[in-house]
């Protein structure tokens, strides 16, 4: 027994197998195995994903058909919303980096519930399984679109339930995770490690699964309605049979909205978290951040109507929601400006992790801005339900949430791996990425307020340069990509030996070996400062170096 | 351990009051949609679930006897959920 538990101690969690081949990691409850388990099914997801994007956009090249028809298109799109948003963006952070580093940054030896861990992650494959069974069954592929908007998701012949019932068992995994790291969070901090000592990536991950908990059993009680509805015929959400379909929006988006911050929140606590790694000095206002990420859970909560100002809601609730979503760009914008202050004046080292989080920083706030041209009832009418309201949903999940994963990639890539990655290749990717991102998408925005709606498979002739210019977009965006990837595996493989800090960092992550043993701590730390004392970690450098 | 002593002194008998209090509210809820109350039938009935989830919550769930952090989570995710139907009724009551 003690033989086991020093090799549990000493053993990296890569080498310490208590079980035999493929069972090490599918029964395993080491939340660092977990949190690759749900990477590797993630880059999948997200590949599938991001092909179908491709074919999305080749498909736009002309005004008619250029390489699917119009059905495939309509079962193309609500995939791509689909596996995108419940199997890679929800998920995501927290789900691969939160459970990876969770524990770690606040000096614990695994999440609350381990078992009950790895039960989340089965789920998230059934979930996932679910929804691609559903495409090779009979009456094709689901072609309602990522909302599942009635009454049409209650009529159309597609595959609907199936995929239903796949979000709605995705959505048990999200709020296991949010029970594992509420209860994580509260109970599992090493001695001295307060609230207000915590990294502000563990305050991002409370908040967000606070939302977990909260606003996702609203959506799987409303999937589970539409199945009735389906099933039954009752006359919950279908005008025909004297049901309200606004009641399925409202429904919907009170989970759906809290959820943009579910995927957009742990990035903000990843964003907190390299830059003043890389800037070499503690972040500006820490407590306001910390604050904020809660008022933003918080306010995140009632503003779900700005989806519905065109859908026919009473114009009492369009006023109501149009000012409470503005109070949203509060606490988001004390967080752009705090980041930015941390910059000012830091010993800025500009290292692969930080360009992906200034090129956030840049799409972000193009994202953010737009948003309030969205929340503002007079230009809405405008442009709602129009490439306007894609570009602007791209910009902040992927130029905000996705952009935020590949940063964190590269940033914890050497402690999650004990190797390092060519960093000249990662940043040459970078550039590619950030001019396809703004062909494609910035394209979009100039489509949309034009009057070019989304979700159509043809469109006017004079809409065709700009479709041309944001199709090329994407296979820029690809090829960067590919190139990013490519350089990650290779350094999987490849790649020299990293050392455990091998970017200055001052979290307890950094103070533990590359890779992290099975057990994180040989003996669980006592915290008496703060999580981004950078002159403390530099006087501690100095008289270790001093006294050798 | 002293509170999981605690919960385990609950009388049988109050489970079981509760019990009764349950099926006889459930048997309220069914005799009261029988009759029009007009438009507050619904108040009605979302008064009687909400004393009976009340009494679920208290005993069966054991808030009543639990540290005061538990009830401060209860009445944060009540108040979200009253916020919410607030702003619902801004839509409902407003067509």
């Amino acid at each position: 027994m003690s033989n086991e538990t020093n090799s549990a101690t000493q053993l990296s969690y890569l080498d310490y197998k208590p079980k035999k081949g493929i069972w090490a990691w599918l029964l395993t409850t080491d939340h660092k195995r977990i949190g690759l388990l749900y990477l590797i099914g993630m880059m999948i997801f997200f590949w599938v994903a991001v092909g179908i994007g491709f074919v999305m956009k080749l498909e736009m090249l002309t005004p008619d058909q250029t390489v699917v028809d119009a059905q495939t298109y309509n079962s193309l799109f609500t995939l791509h919303g689909l596996i995108m948003i419940f199997l890679f963006i929800i998920p995501g952070l927290p789900a691969v980096f939160g459970n990876f580093f969770l524990p770690i940054q606040i000096g614990a030896h695994d999440v609350a519930f381990p078992r009950l861990n790895l039960l989340s992650w089965y789920l998230y494959i059934i979930g996932g399984l679910f929804a691609l069974v559903s495409l090779h069954l009979q009456g094709g592929p689901i072609d309602t679109g990522w909302t599942f908007y009635v009454p049409y998701s209650i009529r159309t012949t597609t595959n609907v339930i199936l995929p239903l019932l796949g979000a709605f068992i995705l959505g048990f995994s999200s709020i296991l995770t949010g029970l594992n790291f509420v209860t994580t969070v509260h109970r599992l901090r090493a001695p001295g490690m307060t609230f207000f000592r915590l990294p502000l990536f563990v305050w991002a991950l409370y908040a967000t699964a606070w939302i977990q908990v909260v606003a996702t059993p609203i959506v799987g009680i409303t999937i589970l309605l539409v199945v009735i509805e389906r099933v039954l015929h009752i006359g919950i959400f279908d005008p025909a049979l004297g049901g309200d379909p606004l009641l399925f929006q409202h429904l919907f988006w009170i989970y759906s909205h809290p959820a943009v911050y579910i995927m957009i929140l742990p990035a903000m606590g990843v964003v907190s978290e390299i830059i003043p790694t890389f800037a070499r000095r503690t972040i500006f206002g820490y407590k306001v951040i910390a604050f904020s990420s809660l008022a933003i859970a918080l306010i995140g909560y009632f503003v779900w109507a700005h989806h519905m100002f065109t859908s026919g809601m009473s114009e009492t609730a369009r006023f109501v929601f149009s000012l409470l979503t503005f109070l949203v760009a509060v606490p988001s914008g004390v967080k752009v400006f705090n980041w930015v202050a941390t910059l000012y004046k830091g010993s800025i080292e500009l290292r692969a992790p930080l360009i992906y989080i200034l090129m956030f920083i840049f799409l972000f706030s193009i994202g953010g801005l737009t948003g309030l041209v969205l929340g503002s009832l007079a230009t809405n009418v405008h442009v709602t339900d129009t490439y306007f309201v894609v570009a602007h949903f791209h910009y902040v999940m992927f130029g905000g949430t996705a952009i935020v994963f590949f940063a964190a990639m590269h940033y914890w890539f050497p402690k999650m791996f004990g190797k390092m990655y060519n960093e000249k290749i990662a940043i040459w990717a970078t550039p590619f990425i950030f001019i396809g991102f703004n062909m494609l998408y910035f394209t979009m925005f100039i489509l949309g307020y034009q009057g070019m709606p989304r979700r159509y498979w043809s469109y006017l002739p004079e809409y065709q340069e700009l479709h041309i210019i944001s199709t090329i977009g994407s296979w820029i965006l690809i090829f960067g990509l590919v190139i990013m990837f490519s350089n990650l595996i290779f350094g999987l493989i490849k790649g020299r030996r990293a050392d455990s800090n091998p970017w200055g960092g001052v979290t307890l992550e950094w103070q533990i070996p590359s890779p992290p043993p099975h057990e994180n701590f040989e003996k669980i730390p006592v915290i008496d400062h703060g999580p981004y004392d950078f002159e403390r970690f530099k006087n501690e450098n100095k008289n270790e170096i001093d006294r050798s | 351990m002293e509170k999981e002593h605690k919960h385990n002194l609950i009388p049988y008998g109050t489970y079981f009051l509760v019990w009764l209090s349950l099926i006889s509210l459930t048997v309220l809820t069914v005799s009261v949609a029988g009759v029009d109350f007009g438009r507050i039938a619904l108040f009605l009935a979302l008064t009687i679930a909400a004393i009976k989830s009340t009494l679920v919550i208290n005993y069966f769930m054991h808030i009543k006897f639990d540290q005061p952090i538990f009830k401060f989570f209860l009445a944060v995710a009540l108040a979200t959920l009253a916020t919410i139907f607030i702003l619902t009724s801004t839509d409902v009551f407003f067509r």
